[in-house]
């Protein structure tokens, strides 16, 4: 578990202190993927540098596991750090070490015996599916190929934590994919604690199990990641998931006045959205053989948040206001999250 | 060309090839440690130590700023304590050294720098001590750069121990002054040019074909 108490973190600049974190409170549990995002110069980086001590925080303090990360001495932060892996958005390579030395890299740095390396490093380079290309320079790799690298060096020395500083974000969309995916499936083999920096919001969504928004230096939201997805508070989080998540109306009501008092004849726009396997009663169905309205289907798609598979609806009901009313009423007996948009008329 | 002649161009490119490569050994074992500290613990150095950082600094500043014939002649009787003569190609190494040294310590601190501190980082993040990040980090990385700019080096020393050689310290400058100037022997002179020049471009192809051997970038 890592906990995060009350960070403060000033920078001394040339031109007078920048406060790059103000009272940061966050608790990590241990096997969970927890993502933070945040937009350029939010903090992000400084957060994640100070749960490896690469920055110091000036105030507060980083609980690993109950032990204070701020108070340890020059030799116990080395041995805590070989238990926390961390990978780079500029993969941060040996350029003149071959991809087996530099997954070796932290076996040497703690004298590990070559045949023990050895059985480390080769089953790790099958991990990332990099056996192949053991003996090239990370020069001859992609760019994925070489964050794979990375990974597998981060894994070296066994940690229970790995931090990843915006690892995809200079990737391109599909080796993007192919990373979080590998990412994933490390988490879950190896039960490891995961911190993800990011500032887009599809990474969050495709790994995370929880997140948290960081503006300016403050946690402004943190939650579950569905909670955060189908319940947003601040807006930049709404930003931030309308930038995968478009929320718009169809084009053809773009004319059309919204109300959001009932009006006579308007056609009652509402969102519904489903989370996980709700959909064992056929709601729509229902909706129209038990009242007397119309319900026409204006959007819909079926996206995953993680695992958990998440389906949007956007339908128009018609008809007589107080059937409207009974209608709505029956969608939000429903454990469903039904959001009115509003009478197009 | 006559064999009188032949003899002791060979004589004196013995004695010069003596003289760079026992100061270039000696100026590099002491020069890289140097270049290393410069860069360790300037600010944000891994072993940031301002006031060691500016000490050193100074002292390889005054150093670099003494033209090498005044440096020669300065620290005779330095070299009269350490070789027992202030004549000789034994006794120029003291002097070629020891204006090596600072030239080393900067071109050895350019190479570090140009390591991106990311890596070092990365290092830092998995645990390594400061020597480990020196063995593993810096000096591997930067070898290829190094050894680009110890070729400079090299070469600069073939000129200085010409100079050196000119004020009594033997190899191919004291032979080009002695016969070729002051005994009007315009052909040792040129055959003395001819054998620098072949010299400085080996030590130049050499260096670059190393420098390249270690890139793996
Ligand atoms: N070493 C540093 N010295 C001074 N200011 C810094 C330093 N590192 C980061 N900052 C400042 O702190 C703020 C947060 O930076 P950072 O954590 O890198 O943000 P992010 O990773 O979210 O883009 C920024 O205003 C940045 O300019
Ligand atoms: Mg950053």
């Amino acid at each position: 578990m890592i906990e995060l108490k009350d960070i403060e973190k000033t920078y001394e600049g040339p031109d007078g202190d920048v406060v790059a974190l103000k009272g940061i409170n966050l608790t990590i549990e241990s096997g969970e993927i927890y993502g933070i995002i945040g937009l350029s110069g939010a903090g992000k980086s400084t957060l994640i540098r100070c749960i490896n001590m690469l920055e110091r925080p000036t105030k507060g303090s980083v609980i690993i596991d109950g032990e204070d990360m701020t108070s340890l001495d020059a030799k116990a932060l080395r041995d805590a750090r070989k238990n926390i892996g961390m990978i780079f958005q500029h993969f941060n390579l040996l350029s003149s070490a071959t991809v087996y030395d530099n997954v070796a890299f932290p076996l040497r740095l703690s004298n590990t015996p070559e045949s023990e390396i050895k059985e480390r490093v080769e089953p790790l380079l099958e991990l990332v599916n990099l056996k192949d290309k053991a003996h090239q320079y990370p020069s001859q790799l992609s760019g994925g190929q070489k964050q794979r690298v990375g990974i597998a060096r981060a894994l070296a020395s066994n940690p229970k934590i790995l931090l990843s500083d915006e690892a995809t974000s200079a990737l391109d969309p599909q080796t993007t994919k192919a990373i979080l995916s590998l990412i994933l499936d490390i988490n879950k083999k190896l039960g490891i604690t995961v911190v993800v920096i990011t500032h887009e919001m599809q990474v969050i969504k495709d790994i995370c199990d929880k997140v948290a928004v960081i503006e300016n230096g403050v946690i402004s939201e943190k939650g579950r990641v569905l909670d955060v997805f189908t319940n947003p508070q601040q807006a930049i989080t709404k930003e931030f998931i309308s930038a995968i998540m478009p929320n718009e109306l169809p084009r053809e009501f773009s004319g059309k006045t919204i109300s959001k008092e009932p009006v006579p004849g308007a056609e009652l726009l509402v969102n519904i959205t489903f989370i996980g396997d709700t959909a064992d009663e056929p709601v729509i169905s229902n909706l129209i053989k038990d009242f007397p309205i119309d319900v026409s289907i204006l959007y819909g798609n079926i996206d995953h948040i993680k695992d958990t598979p998440f389906g949007r609806l956007l339908i128009g009901m018609t008809g007589d206001i107080s059937a409207i009313g009974d209608a709505l009423a029956y969608l939000r007996s429903k454990n469903l999250r039904i959001e009115v948009i509003g009478y197009a008329s | 060309m006559p064999a009188d002649l032949m003899d002791l161009i060979i004589k004196a490119l013995g004695e010069t090839i003596r003289m760079v490569v026992c100061s270039m050994i000696a100026a590099t074992v002491i020069g890289i440690p140097l270049g290393v500290l410069l860069v360790t613990t300037a600010k944000h150095g891994i072993t940031e130590c301002l006031p060691i950082n500016r000490i050193l600094a100074s002292i390889v500043n005054a150093l670099r700023s003494v033209p090498f014939i005044i440096l020669m002649v300065a620290i005779i009787p330095l070299t009269r304590a350490i070789v027992g003569t202030s004549i000789g190609t034994t006794a120029a190494m003291v002097p070629l050294t020891l204006a090596s040294i600072p030239f080393i310590g900067r071109q050895v601190e350019t190479s570090l720098k140009e390591v991106p501190y990311g890596i070092v980082e990365a290092a830092l993040a998995m645990g390594a001590t400061p020597l480990q990040i020196i063995r593993h980090v810096y000096l591997p990385e930067a070898m290829p750069s190094i050894v680009a700019q110890l070729t400079t080096v090299v070469i600069a020393l073939v000129g200085e121990s010409a100079m050196a050689g000119a004020i009594g310290g033997g190899g191919l400058g004291d032979l080009a002054i002695r016969y070729g100037y002051q005994r009007f022997r315009p052909e040792v002179m040129i055959a003395t040019i001819i054998v620098l020049i072949v010299l400085v471009q080996l030590i130049q192809f050499a260096g670059n074909k190393l420098s390249k051997h270690l890139n793996k970038k």
